[in-house]
């Protein structure tokens, strides 16, 4: 029972660890969208799978140290809610940045160019 | 002229100053007293822009009347988007020497900042720092004083840079200097974000001691101390 608990302790981890290490790895386009789609592709199948063989999911969580399956699934529904939760806050992040270099480019288009004042006082 | 700090008589500058100097102004919801803050520091600076961070109660139109360019926000974006943005505006101007960032609310005195681009002007310097605690003058609050003492120990610890006051708006810089500070933070974390810089950047760096008006209006406008900790949030979820 012991080394079981390891077992599911390793996976939690390791799943908590690689969003985590994703979101502070720089990652250029391509291969984050890919990553990004083969998880949401992988996770659509084993919820597939797990409607065809409802006892699945009770064997796989006592093979890794987890009473009942419906835990397992409380413990990845965790894990995916904050991957997502990072990830939409990593890439909110970057769109306040592009909002924030648009408004600048559009602000400084639209204003008049600067053209050095006369003394406040020659104007009145 | 009886708004908030700027009822003393405007101290001159030389011709190489008031025309070589860009004030550059953060304005937000600050319609009562922009006119006069701009029309008292145009008397010693005539180049003054004020970027409207998307006020909504006519602050573009008063800072205008009081004879500064205007440049608009369409959103509301915090000061730091509206410094980077006046920077850069300022720098469309080749005879622009000096940037000179500068608080809408009338908190800053014209004559600290020409002090300051004085010493840009004369000593090797790339950027003068407004600090409030070099002298007795400035008196804030004890928990105010208290945050900031903090807030220049965890300066000092990150950056490396040895400044007395950590969040002065009131700063003079090179027209170089200027060019090469990016503010990201758009919103009260550039004051870090800029000292950070400094030490990356290796710019050379001096204080020089100025006074803060705490006016009621300015007090009810100011950064409450709540802003701590967005501030500290803000640079640890860069």
């Amino acid at each position: 029972m012991d080394t079981g608990k390891i077992v599911i302790q390793i996976i939690l981890i390791i799943g908590l660890a690689v969003p985590a290490i994703i979101l502070l790895l720089p990652t250029r386009g391509a291969r984050g969208l890919a990553l990004r789609r083969l998880t949401m592709l992988a996770a659509l199948i084993v919820g597939i799978i797990a409607v065809i063989f409802p006892s699945l999911a009770n064997a796989v969580a006592n093979a890794v140290g987890v009473g009942r399956g419906a835990d397992l699934l409380l413990y990845g529904l965790i894990i995916v809610f904050i991957g997502y939760g990072l990830s939409t806050s990593a890439h909110l992040r970057k769109v306040d940045r592009q909002i924030s270099e648009l408004t600048r480019e559009l602000a400084i288009a639209e204003a008049k160019p600067p053209a050095p004042s006369s003394t406040a006082a020659e104007e009145h | 002229m009886t708004a908030a700090g700027t009822s003393e008589s405007a101290p001159v500058a030389t011709p190489e100053i008031a025309r070589g100097t860009w004030l550059v102004v953060p304005l937000y919801n600050e319609a009562p007293v922009i006119r006069e803050v701009v029309e008292h520091t145009r008397r010693t600076f005539p180049n003054v822009v004020c970027v409207d961070d998307g006020s909504s109660d006519g602050s573009a139109e008063e800072a205008r009347a009081g004879g500064a360019h205007v440049v608009q926000h369409a959103v509301n974006l915090g000061q730091g988007a509206a410094l980077q943005t006046g920077i850069r505006y300022a720098l469309q101007d080749p005879g622009a020497r000096w940037i000179v960032t500068f608080d809408a609310d009338g908190q800053h005195r014209t004559e600290d900042a020409l002090r300051m681009v004085e010493r840009l002007q004369a000593e090797p310097l790339d950027i003068v720092i407004g600090s409030r605690f070099l002298d007795g003058r400035t008196k804030p609050g004890l928990l105010k004083r208290l945050v900031l003492r903090a807030a220049v120990i965890f300066q000092r610890v990150t950056s490396g840079v040895r400044l007395t006051d950590a969040h002065n708006g009131l700063r003079a810089m090179t027209r170089e200097a200027a060019g090469r500070i990016r503010i990201t933070q758009n919103r009260m974390a550039h004051a870090s974000e800029i000292v950070d810089q400094l030490g990356e950047l290796e710019l050379r760096y001096a204080e020089e001691p100025v006074h803060v008006i705490y006016t009621d209006y300015s007090r009810s406008k100011g950064q409450s101390l709540w802003n701590s900790v967005n501030i500290l949030s803000e640079l640890i979820f860069k």
